[in-house]
């Protein structure tokens, strides 16, 4: 689950690029910039996941 | 107002440059003494050495190739062609700042204020691992991150890398702005800390069996509120000289710089005292202090282009932000930080930085080479909200990533965390040989029995 949070990480991080270099209309480019913001939490929180479950695995 | 490049200072502008960055040590100062005074009183020489080897460590890196990959607006960089813009990705500079005339040219004070930043970043998790982080994997993690995380990031927001250039590239207001190392230096350094959390893992007795926490409480809250006072003196000098170095700001600008880090540090201060106060009957020293430093990091990004009013505004935020996440971090997320330093640095430089966004009004001509055209009369710009978002994310979706990659590497090939005797007998006695306290010996299992 480690892994795929910090892919998650970047690939929303890749979208957020992608939008700023290929989009040029503002309202496109702010709703993908938002939605690769959201892959990041996503990956954010499934890193926090994997860590908590590490720590209950080791209690 | 285009940021300094090749071109000379003006005298003023100099020589308070010169004295900004004078007093930077100050914030050095003041970290490390937060950093031992919230760590327990076992492990506090092992602190205040680690913070001098990790400065140490973090200059001779950033010397021998961090600047090299850093750079400065308007020297040699790598630049990468995308749908036919150019981004710049990584400076091109060579090692041992050869090259580079010592001279008081804005690129060699540049070269002086990273050094002392790089290190600054370098002391956050030191906070963050107290009690349980190895003296030489600390600088070893410090190694990497001087001579890769923080130089790569730092030539993305000061080194007219392709975050500055979002505004002439792409419109987005005036590029990713940050004057004095919200982002840069505190994000960096938090997130690095919160790596080094989840590698470490928490301190041994910070978790009951059923997962609750339990209060470790630091051992010097005099070290900690003193270390606060320092932290003023260096923020001053760090996000002066910032501002003029890196966003090219008229001297006479400092005073306004110097207003809104006391009060954001202020406003922020006060408030985590009265949250503790309302929460728990007595204001809560720690906290408080945490407020006091969450409040400086946060007011660093947006220093030069607020008013007084929004910085009192960054400071609440920050206050009641750092407060809240301390808290979270630790009941919710299991995250053992005993100097707070992910939401002191992590989560208030974030904001800091989103701040900027919301409350930046730029004076003068341009900056990144963007005029204010495009600016909403007496408002932020949305361009310029969402450059300081695209930044955010470049700080979660790469930096978390490749910091914690480097760490969890150096984990595997040589482990951070000190043997569970070390932990027992306390940092100072098992690494150290000798406490820091001699004369209190409140842990006696831990001395030789005679």
């Amino acid at each position: 689950m480690r892994l795929t949070g910090f892919l998650f990480l970047l690939g929303g991080w890749l979208i957020v690029l992608a939008a700023v270099a290929l989009l040029a209309p503002a309202l496109a480019r702010a709703a993908f910039v938002l939605a690769g913001f959201g892959v990041e939490v996503l990956g954010l929180i499934f890193v926090v996941r994997s860590h908590l479950t590490v720590r209950g695995e080791r209690e | 107002m285009t940021p300094a490049t090749a071109s000379a200072l003006s005298d003023s502008a100099l020589a308070i440059c010169i004295f900004s960055v004078l007093l930077v040590p100050f914030a050095l100062a003041g970290l490390s003494l937060i950093n031992a005074g919230l760590g327990r009183s076992r492990s506090a020489a092992h602190s205040m050495l680690a913070s001098l080897c990790v400065l140490a460590v973090a200059a001779l890196v950033y010397f021998a190739c961090g600047f090299a990959w850093q750079g400065f607006n308007g020297r040699p960089a790598h630049l990468l062609t995308v749908a036919g813009r150019q981004w710049s990705w990584i400076a091109d500079q060579p090692f041992f700042f050869r090259g580079l005339e010592l001279d008081g040219s804005p690129a060699s004070l540049s070269a002086w204020l990273q050094m002392l930043s790089v290190g600054l970043a370098a002391l956050i998790p030191l906070g963050s691992g107290a009690d349980r982080w190895r003296l030489s994997a600390s600088c070893l993690s410090t190694a990497l991150l001087a001579g890769c995380t923080y130089p790569l990031f730092a030539h993305w927001v000061w080194g007219g890398g392709w975050l500055a250039q979002l505004g002439i590239n792409y419109g987005l207001g005036h590029g990713f702005v940050d004057a004095g190392g919200s982002s840069s230096i505190h994000a960096v350094g938090g997130l690095t800390a919160l790596a080094i959390v989840w590698i470490l893992g928490p301190r041994r007795g910070k978790y009951t069996m059923d997962g609750m926490p339990t209060a470790i409480p630091g051992h010097n809250t005099v070290f900690v509120l003193f270390g606060c006072l320092l932290a003023l003196v260096g923020w001053l000098g760090l996000n002066c000289a910032g501002a003029i170095l890196f966003t090219g700001v008229e001297a006479g600008r400092v005073v306004l710089i110097a207003v809104n880090t006391t009060l954001a540090a202020a406003s922020a201060a006060l408030t985590a005292a009265a949250i503790t106060r309302l929460r728990f009957g007595k204001p809560d020293a720690s906290l408080s202090a945490n407020g006091w430093v969450g409040g400086l990091v946060a007011s660093s990004a947006a220093c030069a282009f607020v008013n007084p009013a929004a910085a009192v505004s960054i400071g609440l935020a920050a206050g009641v932000l750092v407060t809240f996440t301390i808290e979270w971090l630790e009941s919710r997320l299991a995250v053992d930080d005993p100097a707070g330093a992910i939401s002191v640095h992590a989560a208030a430089g974030c904001w800091g930085v989103l701040a900027l966004g919301l409350f930046a009004r730029f004076p003068g001509p341009a900056l990144n080479t963007v005029s204010n055209s495009r600016l909403w009369p007496g408002g932020a710009d949305a361009g310029q909200w969402m450059a300081q978002l695209v930044g955010i994310a470049t700080l979660l979706g790469f930096v978390l990533p490749l910091t914690y990659s480097l760490n969890w590497l150096l984990n595997r090939f040589y482990p951070q965390r000190v043997a569970e005797e070390g932990e027992r007998q306390g940092m100072d006695l098992y690494e150290l040989g000798a406490g820091a306290y001699p004369e209190f010996v409140t842990y006696t299992d831990g001395f030789p029995q005679r």
